[in-house]
């Protein structure tokens, strides 16, 4: 890729300056990549190495058995059942009740929606951290605390932002296909299904996206909800894991690799979708 | 027909329109009246203190640090990660190549606050970090990153802009290229250098998006707790104890619900001011023409 782009520049003539850019630019991308390739190859040390100085950049001995090791240790399996299944849910159901309700702001317009639309955009200012502690103690009183309906149950049925932002691409859409479904004689429930639905498709793709890494990553609500480390996400396996193991560098790398790595894989194979969808996301908010 | 289509409206919001009582509305004015009581989450009885929690936060050590703390953290963290966002954008904007590098600044964004703390943990450690391993190779004293109280917020601004840097750059990108080309060319053509067609094009025409960017950044700024809890545990002696993290310790580990809560009105109090501050200023100032 990058040899490829240096020979275009080429035949433009190179200016100095664009190859200072590029210099800089690939030290950028060192310091950005470089930690996860250290954290891969600490994981394959064994503990003696890890801590000789000068370091070394490969392992002298590849140890495989941190790997092993950490899955005995904590159980990451389970953490990342956990993790997709409720990542999943919440993004499944946000995608539904969000263009739903998108869909009654945007072209709906039931009685009331011009007083209830603002309120929605209002409570995209209250923090999360300000709700957790009412939130907390009515999942406490629902015997909810510790299962997984906790996390899912506040992230799948609402979200103003995703309300917002699904609102803005429906009311985009024109009005003359709904018109004739109408028509038609088709009903509400079938028009959004079979008309809206499609129309919305990559709108509900970048979002869909934003919803599901926010979710994947989310730190604090999993940390107070649950407490069984049968119930942890991977991320709060990996913080829990990190108390346990705090000196045991190797085996904590090879720990934050089964973290990070797949996700990251991921990353790499739809890079365009996911970073176009933060982008269609983000703008908007 | 156009009646039912306004009567399904009810049932088509009605979902998230629940959600928004339950997990919103409901909640706020619940901390709002936890935060009048003294309650350890337990009892069945609140019972009503009147205003004493607001009076003991603002004299609590404990809380003024974390506030201090937060402060600090949002002066290291936002202005440099959204100044070196845009000129990161700016630079990949035409630059080939610009896919592949993206994908690299990218990277961190989607690791996870978790992952990030821990591989960083490892990286700044004190005696056997890779970083004070290569400055001991370069003849250069070892620095004390996370376990200086002087340094320690500062490590973890620097590790905020590594993991958030991406996010804002491609909030820049889609911003710069919402900017037409013709008005570079109508500039060269005028003899307008590359510095006067920046200063009088491209800033312009990106103000909307840094201060958008700016706002949300330091939103998110003073609600920084993840790289805390994982890094530091707020330390060395509290000096990254930040303010989100007095209200999960004094909600979670005292179980003092009532001053929890006036502590968090606090936080949304202050998150209503940057925001109305944002309305406010949006008006005035940013050219919205793009």
């Amino acid at each position: 890729m990058m040899s490829s782009a240096v020979m275009t520049k080429k035949r433009k003539k190179i200016s100095p300056g664009t190859i200072v850019l590029h210099i800089i630019l690939i030290l950028g991308s060192i310091i950005m990549v470089f930690p996860f390739l250290w954290t891969v190859l600490s994981s394959f040390k064994n503990l003696g190495e890890i801590f000789t100085f000068p370091p070394t950049f490969f392992p002298k001995e590849w140890v495989f058995s941190n790997f092993p090791r950490s899955f005995t240790a904590m159980p990451f399996d389970r953490a990342y059942f956990n993790s997709i299944y409720i990542a999943v849910i919440v993004t499944v159901l946000q995608l539904i009740t969000a263009s739903m309700a998108g869909y009654a702001f945007g072209k709906l317009k039931f009685p009331g929606h011009n007083i209830l639309f603002p309120i929605f955009l209002a409570t995209m200012m209250i923090p999360a951290q300000v709700v957790m502690i009412p939130i907390f103690n009515t999942m406490k009183a629902l015997g909810l605390l510790n299962t997984h309906w906790s996390i899912i149950l506040p992230a799948a049925l609402f979200n103003a932002f995703g309300v917002f932002l699904l609102r803005q691409f429906i009311m985009g859409l024109p009005d003359d296909l709904e018109e004739a479904a109408v028509v038609d004689g088709a009903s509400t429930p079938r028009i959004f299904v079979q008309i809206i639905f499609p129309l919305i498709r990559s709108s509900l793709a970048a979002f869909g996206i934003f919803v599901f890494l926010g979710q994947w990553n989310n730190f604090l609500y999993p940390l107070i909800f649950l407490n069984d480390p049968k119930t942890y996400t991977v991320p709060l396996l990996l913080a829990y894991f990190k108390g346990q193991y705090a000196t045991e560098y190797p085996l904590l790398m090879a720990g934050t690799v089964i973290a990070v790595i797949p996700v990251l894989i991921i990353y790499l194979i739809f890079q365009k979708q996911i970073i176009a969808g933060i982008a269609i996301t983000g703008m908007k908010s | 027909m156009n009646k039912t289509r306004k009567y399904w409206g009810f049932a088509f919001v009605a979902p998230q329109l629940i959600g928004l009582i339950l997990f919103s509305l409901v909640p706020l004015f619940q901390a709002f009246y936890i935060s009048f009581t003294k309650w350890d989450g337990m009892q069945p009885v609140k019972e009503w203190v009147g205003i004493n929690n607001y009076i003991e936060a603002f004299g609590n050590a404990d809380f003024v640090k974390s506030l201090i703390n937060t402060l600090k953290y949002t002066i290291y963290f936002v202005p440099l990660d959204v100044f070196l966002a845009l000129l990161i954008a700016m630079a990949l904007k035409n630059v080939a190549g610009r896919t592949i590098y993206r994908l690299f600044y990218f990277m961190p964004v989607v690791s996870g606050s978790v992952s990030v703390g821990v591989i960083w943990t490892w990286l700044l450690n004190s005696n056997t970090g890779l970083i004070n391993m290569l400055l001991k190779m370069m003849g250069l004293p070892m620095v004390p990153w996370l376990t200086d109280s002087k340094l320690v917020l500062i490590s973890i601004a620097v590790v905020s802009i590594w993991w958030n840097v991406g996010y804002n750059m491609v909030i820049f990108l889609a911003g710069l290229q919402n900017i037409p080309q013709t008005y570079y060319e109508a500039a060269a053509i005028d003899g307008a250098t590359k510095l006067m067609q920046f200063r009088h094009i491209t800033l312009p025409m990106v103000s909307s998006t840094t201060f958008f960017t700016l706002i949300t950044t330091i939103i998110s700024s003073f609600q920084v707790f993840d790289q805390a809890f994982i890094m530091t545990k707020g330390g060395p002696a509290k000096a990254s104890y930040t303010f989100v993290y007095h209200i999960y310790e004094s909600a979670f580990q005292k179980f003092q619900m009532g001053y929890a809560s006036a502590s968090a009105m606090v936080l949304f109090v202050i998150i209503l001011i940057i925001t109305a501050f944002q309305m406010w200023a949006s008006k005035k100032w940013v050219n919205y023409d793009v």
